[in-house]
């Protein structure tokens, strides 16, 4: 089987994320970025999937990014995946979703797979919309926020569970698809030390726009992000003082009937 | 990518174990076959006996990160791969190296280091344990004490006097399994700190040992076991790093958090006059410890920078220790606090592989060849 998994870096969950002086991004410097977590579980779908349905498979991981995401690729090649296209130009410095999603869907179409994985969103950006346009434009069936993956004896579909409010849900699906990954489905491996000795050996296609075969950025940005805003600090604590704690108690339930207006 | 599996690895599967190991004094067995599929166990070692064949130098990083999270898994991982991995693949013949190396690799068995004897502590030559050939089997006969893993291990590097006349060159080095007729454990130690690691005793009573177990020849027993502990220092220093760390970590974590008379204690000068010298010793800790792993994994003679690195970096751990609870105050003394278990784990490091009375020595015996070789009178 052809598998694919999509990596995104991103920064760290644990960094503290400030908003540089202009609105136009996150200050970058000392923060650590990570692959992001849900393409993690991405990546350890496929190499089970792999391990699964024998020696004929291969995983693949696509990303698209910049330089710095060679590290992050390594590390999902440590982890066991065969090789990675890495798409990495100045030209997509700011993608939205829609051109993100056809550039990965070109290289998954050169590529060519039986199942797409990738994580239900970026925890960047949190748009979790590429995996659904990109479906859209290779014409598969997709399955979201998946929690539990059982491929078929056949290998032409799959059974996935989703979370949804208040259950799961199963849903079964032709293949080849594009499956996106909620925490849960799986507990992704270290990188093991003869894994990382591997991976030094193993192949990264670096891919420009044009070695895709597009002219310019596909398709134009049909949405932009036209400023970054800090959150409004919170309004501070306020402590409740009394002598007695009956009287702390009354105070206290004024304040959040009648200034928090929650009760 | 090596350091950060090691942090990963020991934030998300050892933290949890190793609060209720260190409580409880249980062995996590488990963790060692963990570290074994990672490759940890067996991280010098040639690929052909299922090692990753990487230097000393991407041990200690391992060794201090495990360390920041349980120094007692540390010296484990310490042992078994600074000292009897490596033991057996630079002096064990072809057939030992097979027979033992690909187990001790993938963590199937432990390896242990048994020089200590109730006479014979810093006093390496003072040692008693008999080996006597007879036929093809050496008879072993005396008591070790101290052995890290000594009850948990399948291989144990022994050290014994073949020839009572001689002294320093009169003591050889064997593989023993503990299977061997005569072996069994003696006392089980109740230590201080260190509660996730065995120390025990190992008794040898007419202990039949194969004569293809020695290591090397007759009489190098005393050359290999000062060139083991050359290498189990580096070890020793990057678990002490690792607790240092770790312990700042802690201070600056409660540091920050705590007020008093209103103001943050981080805030108070005293506190930052701590947090600054705790940082800079431990980072010259660091940088001494990687030019020892460096020069070793580039071959060159490294016995005084190994000596260096140990004494500074088990000192630094002591005394981060000790100001890391300084600053934590009167719960720093309950076992809520992690610090209370650091403080207890960093003591040893200044006792074992060379206690920091011998470090000085070694450093000034090669200090002192240096001086004569190189300065002209």
């Amino acid at each position: 089987m052809k598998i694919i998994a999509l990596l995104k870096r991103v920064p760290d969950t644990e960094a503290k994320i400030l908003i540089n002086p202009e609105g136009t991004g996150i200050k970058e410097d000392g923060i650590k970025f990570v692959i992001n977590p849900y393409d993690e579980y991405a990546v350890e779908e496929a190499l089970r999937l792999k391990e699964k349905t024998g020696g004929d498979g291969k995983v693949t991981v696509v990303c698209m990014g910049p330089e710095e995401s060679t590290e992050l690729i390594r590390t999902a090649l440590a982890m066991g995946a065969d090789d990675a296209v890495h798409v990495c130009d100045a030209a997509l410095a700011k993608p939205d979703a829609f051109v993100s999603a056809a550039v990965l869907a070109k290289v998954a179409k050169d590529e060519g797979f039986d199942i797409i994985f990738c994580g239900k969103q970026a925890i960047d950006d949190d748009m979790a919309q590429v995996h659904s346009i990109m479906a859209e434009m290779l014409d598969v069936p997709q399955v979201n926020v998946a929690v539990a993956f059982e491929i078929a004896a056949d290998r032409a579909r799959a059974t996935i569970r989703r979370r949804i409010e208040g259950g799961d849900e199963r849903v079964e699906t032709s293949l080849p698809a594009v499956i996106s990954c909620e925490k849960g489905l799986n507990e992704p491996r270290y990188a093991s030390l003869p894994g990382i000795m591997k991976a030094k050996k193993k192949e990264i296609r670096r891919k420009t726009l044009a070695d895709l075969g597009f002219p310019g950025v596909p398709g134009e940005a049909r949405s932009r992000i036209t400023r970054w805003f800090p959150l409004p600090k919170s309004g501070g604590v306020k402590m409740v003082q009394a002598d007695e704690p009956r009287d702390a108690a009354k105070e206290l339930v004024r304040l959040l009937r009648e200034e928090a207006k929650v009760i | 990518m090596i350091q950060k599996t090691a942090r990963d690895f020991a934030r998300k599967d050892l933290a949890p174990v190793a609060v209720e190991t260190n409580e409880s004094g249980r062995f996590p067995a488990e963790i060692y076959r963990k570290l074994g599929d990672l490759g940890f166990m067996g991280i010098t070692l040639p690929e052909e006996y299922g090692g990753v064949h990487l230097g000393s130098f991407c041990l200690v990083l391992a060794l201090e990160e495990i360390a920041a999270v349980c120094a007692s898994t540390a010296v484990t991982m310490s042992v078994h791969n600074s000292l009897t991995n490596w033991v057996i693949l630079t002096y064990g013949s072809e057939e030992l190296r097979a027979r033992y190396l690909p187990r001790l690799a993938s963590a199937e068995i432990l390896g242990a280091y048994a020089i200590t004897e109730s006479e014979a502590g810093s006093d390496v030559a003072a040692m008693r344990t008999s080996a006597v050939r007879k036929g093809d089997e050496y008879i072993l006969n005396g008591t070790k004490i101290f052995i890290s893993t000594g009850d948990k291990a399948g291989a144990i590097i022994v050290f014994a006097r073949t020839d009572p006349k001689e002294r320093t060159r009169g003591i050889s080095a064997f593989v023993v399994e503990p299977g061997f007729k005569g072996f069994s454990i003696g006392k089980v130690e109740k230590k201080m700190g260190l509660k996730a690691s065995t120390t025990v005793e190992l008794v040898f009573e007419d202990c039949r040992v194969p004569a293809g177990n020695i290591l090397a020849t007759e009489g190098m027993g005393m050359r290999i076991a000062l060139a083991g502990l050359d290498g189990g220092r580096i070890g020793i220093a990057a678990q002490s790093v690792g607790i240092a760390q770790a312990a700042f970590d802690e201070a600056m974590r409660f540091a920050r958090e705590r007020k008093q008379f209103s103001t943050r204690i981080i805030d108070f000068q005293g506190t930052r006059w701590k947090i600054a010298d705790m940082a800079t010793a431990i980072e010259a800790a660091r940088l001494l410890i990687y030019r020892a792993a460096k020069l070793r994994d580039a071959g060159e003679p490294y016995t005084k920078e190994a000596a260096m690195a140990k004494l500074f970096a088990s000192q630094t751990a002591n005394r981060a220790v000790y100001d890391s609870l300084q600053i934590h105050g009167g719960v720093g003394y309950t076992s809520e606090f992690l610090v209370e278990r650091l403080y207890r784990d960093a003591r040893v490091t200044e006792l074992y592989e060379g206690t920091s009375e011998i470090q000085r020595l070694v450093i000034a015996r090669q200090a002192l060849d240096e001086f004569e070789r190189t300065v002209p009178d």
